[in-house]
Order: structure tokens, then sequence, then C-alpha cells
């Protein structure tokens, strides 16, 4: 079964969605990330999704419960890269993902993971 | 419509039409000449090469002893009505006026039904009823076309000013405006929030500034609107900050209970621009020498 990878850099862990994102690889990706960042203790997650061009209300909603679990793990979530079209369609879901924090690209998520960091 | 099945009238007709085409024409040049023929805008020799045609596929229509308008037999008719009504609303004709060119061909072929059927009241009352069927229906049809035609210029001018009326403007590096002039509506906020968020990814801003000075009522709707595209704009990692919130406006947005607490928001565009600029660190020193 195919898998999307999680990298670990530093003490933040990158997760780059590439594929279409199917329910159970959804799930999968859900089991996998809580795993990995108990076991390194992770301190940030950032997901890239900038190559996602399709999004219903599930993944919408497991995006947000991603960064919901990751909160409970005591590590910071930051989503990057989203595209307009995949925006519009998730305020029209209702789904505003409050709480789940938001850059443009890689690099400044990256800053923003940093930045936070340092004020803990 | 109704449907009429093959009948002979419609070829007694056509008979009519074509051994008396010349008086026909005449008199039909002559009544337009009157009320209807708008001379400023179009040609004599133009209109009665009109004529001419018109009697002539009529004519070759109703051969076909068939006078339903609908009919396969009436394609070349319909096809010159589409045309001749098409022109006129584009030269400035009203409805009436194009209607009136084929009602007024009515007078010139009811008199000539009228001379070649004298002394038999029954083909003449048949004759007219043939001929008013299909000239009304004619008639009916140009303003048909006309009314669509003058529906296709509205769109198509609608369609230009919804391009026209937002325009993404960047400020700063990073830093978008988008000036709303005018009311929002769904439609327009669409395009509004698609051509923001595309801005957005364009120039890698990180915040955007709307601008509602030329907003002339904000009601429940509308707040909605720009709400979603605030919301559409966080996911995307931008921060939106809204300018130009009139008193009025503010009033009103308190009145309809609609919570603008997790926006920003400035009485200004100048004074959002400086929330821009202190959140991307951007100082400015003035260079004038102090007196």
């Amino acid at each position: 079964m195919e898998k999307i990878p999680i990298l670990k850099m530093d003490q933040f862990l990158l997760v780059t969605i590439q594929v279409d994102m199917h329910d159970r690889l959804a799930m999968a990706l859900q089991d996998d990330l809580t795993e990995m960042i108990s076991q390194t203790e992770a301190q940030g997650v950032l997901i890239d999704i900038s190559s996602l061009e399709i999004v219903d209300s599930f993944i919408g909603r497991m995006l947000a419960n991603i960064a919901g679990m990751s909160r409970v793990l005591d590590a910071q979530t930051v989503v990057v890269g989203m595209q307009p079209a995949v925006a519009i369609t998730l305020v029209e879901l209702g789904l505003s993902l409050p709480g789940v924090r938001t850059a443009l690209n890689v690099d400044a998520g990256m800053a923003l993971l940093r930045s936070s960091n340092g004020r803990r | 419509m109704s449907t009429m099945p093959v009948n002979a009238k419609a070829g007694d007709l056509a008979s009519i039409l074509a051994r008396k085409q010349d008086v026909i024409l005449g008199e039909w040049m002559r009544e337009m000449s009157g009320a209807v023929r708008r001379s400023d805008l179009l040609k004599e020799s133009d209109l009665q090469a009109e004529c001419v045609n018109f009697l002539r596929l009529t004519k070759s229509a109703l051969d076909s002893g068939n006078t339903n308008f609908q009919t396969s037999a009436w394609d070349s008719v319909r096809e010159m009505l589409t045309n001749i009504s098409r022109s006129r609303a584009l030269a400035g004709f009203t409805p009436g006026e194009t209607a009136s060119f084929v009602f007024s061909a009515k007078k010139p072929i009811f008199t000539q039904i009228r001379e070649e059927t004298k002394g038999n009241a029954d083909a003449t009352a048949a004759q007219m009823w043939v001929a008013t069927e299909v000239l009304d229906t004619m008639g009916l049809y140009t303003t048909e076309v006309y009314q669509k035609s003058r529906e296709e210029v509205i769109r198509r001018q609608q369609e230009e000013l919804l391009e026209l009326s937002t325009p993404v403007v960047k400020l700063w590096d990073g830093v978008l405006a988008l000036p709303i002039i005018g009311t929002l509506d769904s439609a327009r906020t669409q395009v509004v929030m698609e051509s923001l968020l595309d801005a957005i990814v364009k120039t890698n801003s990180r915040i955007a500034i709307i601008d509602i000075t030329g907003v002339p009522t904000v009601d429940t709707i509308v707040a909605q609107h720009l709400l979603k595209t605030v919301t559409a704009a966080r996911l995307m990692g931008a921060d939106c900050i809204i300018s130009g919130v009139r008193p009025q406006i503010a009033q009103t947005i308190v009145h309809l209970g609609i919570s603008l607490l997790d926006v920003t928001t400035k009485a200004t565009l100048a004074a959002a621009f400086l929330v821009a600029l202190q959140r991307l660190e951007i100082t400015f020193t003035s260079t004038a020498k102090k007196s």
C-alpha cells in the first residue's frame, strides 16, 4: 500500500502530500504521524499541500484533526502552500480550520515554527 | 405554435405573392416611408433589397404548403428575419420599429388578396387568415430576436464590468491591496476572491488589504462574503486587513450582529498599510531636516 513519507528535520516533522488523498491514505497518515510525533518528540509538524488540488470535507476534517492531535502531543502544526481553489472549497464547505496555522510556502512555514518554538 | 396540416391556401397565397410582387413591393415601400423607415439609420436601397428578399423567401416557404413557422421549410425565412432584427437592434432601432418592418407588409398584401379573390368572400377570409397568421408569427419572431440580441450585449457588458472591477494592486513587496468599488454580490465575490487568492500565490504576499471604501452598503450577505474571503486567504497563509470601514457601515455591522473580531479592521487604507509594514518589520525615517 502506498504511504505518505514523513521526514524528520531537526525537531520538526515534514509531510509533503503529493498524491491524491483518498480516505484510507488519510487515515494511515493520521496513524503514522501521531506515532512519529510521540516517537521523536517532535515540536512541530509542517504539512505541505501545494500539490493537492482536490479536497473534500473528509480531507478537510482530517487536516483539522491532525492539528488537534499534534497539539495534544505538544507539537505545533503548520499547513503550507494551500492552492486558491482548495482554500475556496474548504471555506464553502464551512471548514475554516480554526487552530491550524498556515503559511504561504515551506520557507515561511519553517520560519513560523522556529519563531514559535524559540518563544516557548 | 399551432401545427397546421399542409393546406392549399398557403399555395394560393404564394402564387398571389409571386404574381403581384412588384405591386406589393411598391406599396410596402410607400407604407414604410411614412412611419417606420428610419432614413437616418438605413439606406433606401438596402431596405428595398431586404423587402425583395423577404417576399421571395416567404413565397418559397409558402410554396411548401406548410404554415407552421417552426418547421424546416421556414428555416431560410427565420434566418433572414434573425439577421434583419439583429442588425437593427445593434443599429439602434426600437423594437417597435423592427417589428413594424413585418407588420407594414400586411396592408399591401391584404389589398392584393382582396383584389385577387374578388367576389368570393370565403376565399378572401381564408387567405387573409393565412396571411395574418404567418405575418404575426414573423413579427413576434423579430421582437424575440431583437430582445435576445440586446440581452447578449448586456450580458457581455456585465462580464466586462466584472473583469474591470476587481484589480489587485501590489503596494509593497509582500503587501497586496484590493479596492472594492460597488455592491458585492455572490458572483462578484467569487471573482474578487479568486483574483485575490491567485495574486497572493503569484506575488507571494503575506498581507492583503481589502479596502471597502467604495462599497455603498454592507449587509449580512456582503459581510459573509468578506469573511469567506478573509478565511480563504488565511488558509493559504496570508493575513487580511479590512480597511475603509465608514462610520455608517461600522454601525450597521454591529447592529446586524456580525462578528468581525477575528479580522483586523482599519478606518483608512493608509492605516492598514502602516499595520502591514509593521508586521513585515519595515520602518521609515524622514530625511527632512528638522528646523
